[in-house]
């Protein structure tokens, strides 16, 4: 088959990325080290005309060789993935800065991390999948050891790497088993040969199994979860901050599209592993971040616990469900960007902390800051009328629907739990005797963005319907 | 006129009081005063407001009145509904009332961030008069659950020293309870497809188990903020170490919206699970009568002491709440109404003597009549409305209350009624050790009577008492009807499941 016209305009946003990171990259080995400022806002506005270029005009359906496919689902998941990673760039400036580690190919990797991250999205065969997830790995394993000669930065970035690696091993290999018992890698060629019983199911569902495992790890689900707490704390914040929203989202629309896609013949196998993992991961979100002491950390158990939530709204497989799953990942954007945003402006004396104490008293010294943190604190913790709630709210629907009462039941019982975290930071912000007080923060792209964020928890607390709407609409690719 | 939304008025004026408390700025000292003043001149003027509703109220319906609904989140069918009957009217006036004597009551005591305490004590009654109006069950919990917060904060930064204790704990007992009740209203959700409370009365028809399993989430919910023994551990804790007015609150309103839950939805929603569960109330709530009674006996706190009294109280609620007669159900709500008022003065008459001397031991204290006959007349005055001296409000409640059980179950009324001479020896205890004999102690020489602030404070409690004691009419016959449906239709639905169960 030809690849015609229609598939290069399909692609378009993609196209657009790579064509802007490649001439930025140009660019700025050109000029060297002055460029860093340019590049930084060019790639962020890059990013965000890219997010435009999803809408502006939305087509669907499939290219190359149905390769690649774009539907309401995967353009809400990239558009989410483009402004997390934009963000997540304007953010990093200043921490870089003070570390003496400003470069211009930090913007430039994460874009190519995004543009990988898009391909997985998009991907409508194992092929295009994996080389999607790598290109988004590659870069990733690289920005997590960006600062050299931090010895944690380095470390973290050795570890994602060694541990990645073996989860995109366990994927490659799931992928052959798949192709083998069905005689293909396209999603649909694996939907037609377990739909008319071609396909040995019971060698699809071992290879199923591994791919699983494989996504399970970039999500970091339970048990699947060790790299997360590391490479949180010891990546630089700003990184840390991306990976808590972009790649979370890239792995967890893949997910969706791989389970709801292909194989859902198979759903009554694949959803046991999916609500074992999702129990398994909210139990260790909630148990694992009660004594944590480094706030970097105690999010990296908050995201597991997150990730049980949305895996619980994947686990009820149906319409219900994924709209919750869309839900949710947005609603966790906007908090996680304004927890990072509040921990980057956590400076004292100039000097970035990151330990719990250091926000003891901070109600009285930065009042607006704690404020900030009590929104994004209670959010996190799903008490209403916050916007977190409304997305537990519906995680909840969906599962109560798909009659998955015991683990509905223990996912609020760990939900309690988890509070319990969420409240202690509150109560170090506002009940504890001031420590030396925290730097006024400096006006800059991080106090917008944390200002930002609490106003739009704010609004979706009082008006969730259009973000319900996006959702439903979302949810309509997969349910024709 | 009658087209403006009184209740949404109620509800969300205190919230603007808070956004201008938010804005206030400048020295600390003229921004403590504004807030103090914006504060207290918002509740009051949503008192004043609310009044209305009693005053319009249309006391032979019995059905919903003020009615507000619009459209809130289409897409999962869930509305903001607002409205009220007979039985939520006098605990929307309730909150109303409490909510400005507790600024008043604070006026002195609290002097550390004012301004957060103010806001915080706004936004909690926006939340407990729209948790008392709402009539779809999503928009109940976002109110039922959002208390948490600001009570949470009112707890942790101005109570005592395990205040912190306190604080976590009462969040996390509630919230255990609470997001039971969460799943339970998803089910229901998925059964009626809307969570819009009378489209639910109306259609909800579920099989006798699952009716039991959802009756029992919702009952986790409530029971733990009633609270009934033996989850009623996190009341003294909190009670204890919350600031003055925070006591105030949890026991004038916040307990009362267990007693009002069961009323509002485990009854209406669960009728069958409600008969098959009703001795379990009572054997717990006659637990609670006696055994937190004689836990008061031994207490050395004053707070403390009478947090377990409201406990051995409204084990008389949820008593009554189940009994199911028109007496019963009656005394229930009039009870949660005196008990609101009666125990809420008597945390003021603690804090009283707390602002003066920064102690709660009751050893501390003793012979107070000689330099305070005032202060000793009021305490006095609501120590024998809690006992249940007749021409008060509280002996109006517990005796509509022993009426009802004493007509479902004699039993259950003999031992209930044996709390009438447990509470009776520890208020009066309480009363004699801190009041009365010779004053000794130095530290209480110089102590001065109530100023006129104070004054101020207890004297509508005090008219109020006596008016629901003399004349508890005004108050049972607006509720009557309300009262009367609930019954009628709890009777219509055990008749017609007997009915389902002879034909084969």
């Amino acid at each position: 088959m030809i690849v015609g016209l229609e598939s290069w305009t399909l692609a378009r946003p993609e196209l657009f990325l790579a064509a802007a990171t490649a001439l930025l990259l140009v660019y700025g080995v050109v000029r060297g080290e002055i460029a860093t400022p340019f590049v930084s806002a060019a790639t962020s506005v890059a990013l965000l005309v890219t997010a435009a270029l999803l809408f502006l005009p939305y087509r669907e359906g499939t290219a190359f060789s149905s390769l690649f496919i774009v539907d309401r689902l995967t353009a809400t998941m990239k558009s989410m993935v483009l402004v997390g990673s934009a963000f997540a760039i304007l953010m990093s400036r200043a921490y870089f800065e003070q570390a003496k580690a400003w470069r211009f190919e930090y913007p430039l990797v994460v874009a190519l991390a995004t543009l990988g991250m898009m391909l997985m999205i998009s991907a409508n065969d194992l092929m295009a999948l994996y080389v999607g997830l790598e290109l988004q790995s590659l870069a990733l394993y690289v920005i997590a050891a960006f600062q050299r000669d931090s010895v944690r930065s380095t470390e973290a970035g050795v570890k994602y790497f060694v541990l990645g690696s073996v989860a995109s091993g366990m994927l490659l290999f799931g992928s052959s088993l798949i192709y083998g018992f069905c005689g293909g890698t396209a999603f649909v060629q694996i939907s037609g040969a377990l739909a008319d019983g071609r396909a040995t199911e019971i060698g699809v569902i071992i290879g199923l199994v591994f791919v699983v495992a494989g996504l399970a790890f970039k999500v970091s689900a339970v048990p699947f979860h060790m790299w997360t707490p590391d490479v949180y704390e010891g990546a630089p914040t700003p990184v840390t901050a991306l990976f808590a929203v972009a790649p979370k989202i890239a792995a967890m629309s893949l997910l969706v599209s791989v389970l709801m896609g292909p194989f859902k013949p198979l759903f009554a196998q694949w959803q046991q592993i999916i609500v074992v993992a999702s129990v398994l991961s909210m139990a260790l979100g909630a148990f694992a971040a009660l004594r944590q002491q480094n706030i970097k950390r105690l999010m990296a158990y908050s995201s597991i616990g997150n990730v049980g939530y949305i895996l619980l709204g994947v686990a009820s497989g149906t319409e219900k469900g994924i709209q919750s799953v869309v839900f949710y990942l947005a609603i966790y954007l906007v908090m996680t960007l304004g927890v990072f945003a509040t921990i980057l402006m956590m400076k004292r004396r100039n000097i970035m902390v990151e330990q719990v104490s250091d926000l003891a008293g901070l109600a009285r010294s930065q009042p607006m800051m704690a404020l900030g943190m009590l929104i994004f604190m209670f959010s996190l913790a799903g008490i209403p009328p916050l916007a977190g709630f409304w997305g537990k709210l519906y995680i909840f629907m969906a599962a109560v629907e798909a009659k998955l009462f015991v683990p509905a039941v223990l996912g609020v019982l760990a939900s309690v739990v988890a509070s319990y975290y969420y409240l202690r930071i509150v109560k170090v912000m506002y009940f504890d005797e001031p420590a030396e007080a925290i730097d006024r923060p400096a006006f800059g792209v991080n106090r917008v963005v944390a200002l930002a964020a609490a106003f739009l928890i704010a609004i979706f607390s009082l008006v969730p319907q259009p973000l319900s709407l996006i959702a439903e609409a979302a949810a309509k690719g997969l349910f024709p | 006129m009658s087209s403006w939304p009184i209740l949404s008025l109620v509800t969300f004026l205190p919230l603007v009081g808070a956004l201008f408390c938010l804005i206030v700025n400048g020295p600390k000292e003229a921004v403590d005063r504004n807030c103090r003043s914006v504060a207290l001149v918002t509740t009051t003027v949503t008192f004043l407001i609310s009044l209305l509703l009693w005053i319009r109220f249309d006391p032979t319906k019995a059905g919903f009145q003020f009615e507000e609904k619009v459209a809130w989140v289409p897409a999962l069918n869930i509305g903001y509904h607002a409205g009220i009957d007979g039985i939520s009217l006098f605990f929307v006036l309730l909150s109303t009332l409490l909510t400005p004597i507790c600024i008043l009551a604070s006026w002195e005591s609290i002097k550390v961030r004012v301004k957060e305490y103010m806001i915080a004590f706004l936004v909690l009654e926006t939340f407990m008069v729209g948790m008392f109006c709402a009539l779809d069950l999503t928009l109940f919990y976002i109110f039922f659950e959002g208390v948490l917060i600001p009570m949470f904060l009112i707890i942790g930064v101005w109570g005592g020293k395990r205040r912190v204790y306190a604080a976590f704990k009462f969040f996390l007992y509630t919230l255990l309870g609470s997001v039971l009740m969460l799943l339970a209203i998803i089910a229901v959700y998925w059964q009626v497809g809307t969570t819009d409370l009378p489209t639910v009365m109306e259609k909800l028809d579920l099989p006798f188990t699952w009716q039991c399993w959802l009756w029992l989430a919702f009952f986790a919910s409530f029971s733990v903020k009633v609270p009934m023994w033996p989850v009623h551990t996190w009341l003294p804790d909190a009670h204890v170490e919350a600031p003055t007015a925070g006591s105030v609150i949890l026991a004038g309103v916040l307990l009362k919206m267990g007693g009002y839950g069961f009323l509002r939805f485990s009854i209406p929603l669960f009728p069958e699970a409600t008969q098959y569960f009703a001795p379990l109330v009572f054997g717990l709530s006659i637990v609670a009568v006696i055994y937190t009674s004689l836990v008061a006996l031994v207490q050395e706190d004053m707070k403390k002491l009478i947090a377990y009294s409201s406990v051995a109280h409204m084990g008389f609620v949820t008593i009554g709440a189940f009994v199911m007669n028109m007496q019963g159900v009656q005394g229930s709500i009039f009870q949660m109404l005196s008990h609101g008022i009666v125990s809420a003065a008597l945390f003021l008459c603690v804090g009283v003597v707390y602002d003066r001397m920064h102690t709660r031991e009751i050893a501390a204290y003793g012979g107070l009549v000689h330099r305070m006959p005032r202060y000793a007349f009021t305490f006095l005055f609501f120590t024998l409305a809690s006992v249940g001296l007749p021409g008060l409000s509280g002996f109006v409640g517990e005796f509509l209350v022993l009426l009802g059980a004493f007509k479902a179950n004699t039993w259950v009324a003999f031992l209930a009624a044996t709390s009438l001479i447990l509470g009776a020896a520890y208020a009066l205890w309480l009363y004699r050790k801190i009041v009365f004999g010779e004053l000794t102690k130095d530290s209480l020489k110089g102590i001065l009577d109530m100023n006129r602030r104070e004054i101020a404070i207890f004297l509508p409690l005090v008219l109020l008492t006596i008016w629901m004691g003399v004349y508890p009419n005004s108050f049972l016959d607006p509720m009557a009807p309300a009262v009367d449906k609930l019954i009628g239709d709890y009777q219509a639905a055990l008749k017609l499941a007997r009915t389902a169960a002879l034909v084969p």
